[in-house]
């Protein structure tokens, strides 16, 4: 019994220290915020010259800075992935229920293609992507790069596969018979997949949003391609990126917008942690 | 509440067959669909007469719209299923086509031509190709990339598995330790890169100059770069690992545990006779993820040295001293503006990743079975 109380309190040790190491940079980040630069340089882990007024006077050169704008980048992250998120959701329900509910040659075609896709890198397709969508843009006249809808289309694209292959998988332990109870009453299939599969999809569809919009918020190569580092349009990540090639070296502005770009990540997880947690695991498990 | 469902159901077929079978709806059908017709085809002529008319894309995407429209309210009962069927796969499939399908086979294309990111004049073969393998920075990318996937896939399993151990235990604050120990993996590449960045170059450096008198940054020699990319990769991936595995391991029934242990069997023989063989699946999950995340490092790599660093490799003094392959392509294409060379080397990529990935999944799914 002694002895499993000594091992204990080690392993508590172990686990503070580890604890430490991976907290230990966002407390970086946060006390530095909180200096002018010369104290950041003097001495990044004292509280030497940290205080709110100065954090409020770091925030504000950052936000009102031209070069990083932002609330407009965090506006355009917002509505990208808010809007990608439930088009795929929406999407990828219908296409996953039709694949899963069709025993054709097609479908089983079609499944086995996302399926397939999944392995291929973004960067065996970056290059032609971006010139396709130029061409189609400049062929159907409706801008496809450094455009917000073009890059939704891409992460509907992008995003399928994964989403219609934990879908499916769902899918398929629906009971058919919930289905044919409705097609005897009468229910049309459109009626059948919103009256009835959709809602029972929601907490796969709430694992499936998690690990896109992980993705999605976090992205930085597809927008930086497609949007331009310094297009009109930029999404957080490439406004981050923007901003510290053209900033190099300052660290008091450099980690206040790197808290501005990692707040909203935070504040999500600890409002949503156990959602996020499970997301994320059964995404990865399915 | 059952009856009321039922009633509900039935005024729904009422409105459902009363809709098929009006004439009112055949014209409805007939004229959305002749309209949507008319617009896509007049908006793909003006596509082709390359008119300056803004609205053409508009009319396009109205179009579509108005034959899908159309399509649906199809007076057919046989057929609409398979119409609905139709429409609820086209979207994704759509988006799917353009973005993934017809880049992938246009990039396999261009990779055999001199292709400069807008147009190609000549087939060249296989000359794209044959000079990649001339090059030593690119073969030196290569090399990296594997030295970085075998010793991060084996420090993230190990480390990942032995923080899902100790996170199963019954230690307090359990709880807090997994969300810890999970936080830095929320935070995007390029953003950790550069809190990295600053940690490397300003706080640690002051750590080891009074404590072993090393006054360069880890991120100044190529050597020293390697390790601490690995330090951030496990830093951002272990967390995650760890969840995985400890679902792996909570999923261990209690009765086996509960019998190894009246049999006699200490902590090592349960860990290495009934729980790792018992979380084989898992461990093919993971080092599934880590070995592909770690071959498609794009991020970090950018944001922490940009590839920088010089290092001695056959002969040749390189620059490109931390420089993974996803940069290489990226480095390539982009910054050098050599497009062809640069999708070439994507499609080696892509084979070398399908293969490596597909030889894992054999591996593990052999020793599962074993098992």
């Amino acid at each position: 019994m002694k002895m499993k109380k000594s091992s204990t309190v080690i392993l508590t040790i172990v686990a503070i220290v580890i604890a430490v190491y991976t907290l230990f940079p966002f407390f970086l980040v946060l006390l530095n915020s909180t200096k002018k630069a010369t104290d950041i340089v003097a001495n990044p882990v004292s509280f030497a010259g940290s205080s709110i007024s100065q954090l409020m006077e770091n925030i504000n050169k950052v936000v009102t800075n031209s070069n990083f704008n932002f609330w407009a980048a965090f506006g355009t992250s917002a509505v990208i992935t808010v809007v990608s998120l439930a088009l795929l959701a929406l999407f990828g329900g219908m296409a996953a229920w039709v694949i899963c509910r069709n025993k054709t040659k097609w479908s089983t075609v079609i499944y086995m293609t996302f399926i397939a896709s999944m392995i291929i890198p973004f960067q065996v397709v970056m290059l032609a992507l971006i010139s396709t969508f130029r061409d189609v843009g400049n062929f159907i006249g409706i801008k496809m790069l450094q455009s917000i809808p073009g890059i939704v289309f891409a992460y509907c694209g992008f995003g399928g596969a994964m989403t219609v292959f934990i879908l499916t998988g769902f899918i398929k332990g629906i009971p058919y018979e919930l289905e044919e109870a409705a097609a005897i009453d009468g229910c049309s299939p459109e009626g059948t997949f919103f009256r009835i599969i959709f809602p029972l999809l929601k907490p796969v569809i709430t694992t499936v949003t998690i690990l896109n919009g992980m993705w999605i918020w976090n992205d930085y190569l597809l927008p930086s391609l497609m949007l331009g580092q310094n297009g009109p349009v930029k999404t957080l990540p490439v406004a981050v990126q923007a901003f510290v090639g053209s900033y190099v070296k300052q660290w008091d502005l450099i980690l206040t917008a790197a808290l501005l770009a990692i707040l909203p990540m935070i504040i999500l997880f600890i409002f949503a942690q156990k959602q996020i947690i499970n997301g994320m695991v059964e995404g990865a498990i399915k | 509440m059952v009856l009321s469902a039922r009633f509900h159901f039935i005024s729904w077929r009422k409105v459902y067959y009363m809709n098929k079978n009006t004439a009112s709806q055949k014209m409805l059908s007939i004229i959305l669909l002749v309209l949507g017709v008319v617009a896509l085809g007049v908006a793909i002529v003006l596509d082709m007469q390359h008119s300056d008319a803004g609205y053409r894309g508009f009319l396009l995407i109205l179009g579509a719209i108005l034959v899908l429209a159309g399509l649906y309210f199809f007076p057919t009962i046989e057929h609409h299923r398979a119409i609905i069927n139709f429409i609820f796969l086209f979207p994704l499939l759509f988006t799917f086509v353009i973005t993934v399908i017809v880049p992938m086979a246009l990039g396999i294309f261009y990779s055999f031509t001199d292709w400069n990111g807008v147009k190609m004049n000549n087939f060249v073969g296989f000359e794209n190709y044959a000079s990649m393998f001339k090059d030593p920075a690119f073969i030196w990318s290569i090399v990296l990339t594997f030295l970085f996937v075998v010793v991060n896939m084996i420090l993230v399993n190990v480390i990942a598995f032995l923080l899902a151990l100790m996170c199963t235990t019954k230690m307090k604050g359990v709880d807090f330790f997994r969300a810890a120990y999970f936080l830095p993996n929320l935070i995007g590449g390029i953003v950790l890169g550069y809190i990295w960045q600053f940690v490397f170059s300003n706080v640690l450096i002051k750590f080891t100059a009074s404590a072993f008198g090393m006054r360069n940054s880890l991120l100044a020699t190529s050597r020293s770069a390697f390790f601490a990319i690995i330090v951030v990769y496990l830093w951002q991936y272990a967390g995650y690992i760890m969840l995985i595995y400890i679902t792996g391991l909570t999923t261990i029934p209690k009765d086996v545990l509960e019998a190894s242990a009246i049999d006699g069997a200490n902590a090592t023989t349960t860990l290495f006779k009934i729980k790792i063989p018992m979380i084989a699946s898992t461990i093919t999950i993971c080092t599934f993820l880590t070995l592909t995340s770690a071959f498609k490092q794009f991020d970090v790599n950018m944001a922490l040295t940009n590839g920088t660093g010089s290092v001695k490799f056959l002969g040749k003094t390189l620059s490109n001293g931390t420089q993974m392959l996803a940069l290489n392509i990226y480095n390539t294409a982009i910054t050098k503006n050599n497009y062809a060379l640069g999708q070439a080397k994507a499609v080696l990529f892509f084979i070398i990743l399908a293969c490596v990935s597909i030889i894992q999944v054999r591996i593990s799914n052999s020793k599962e079975v074993e098992m």
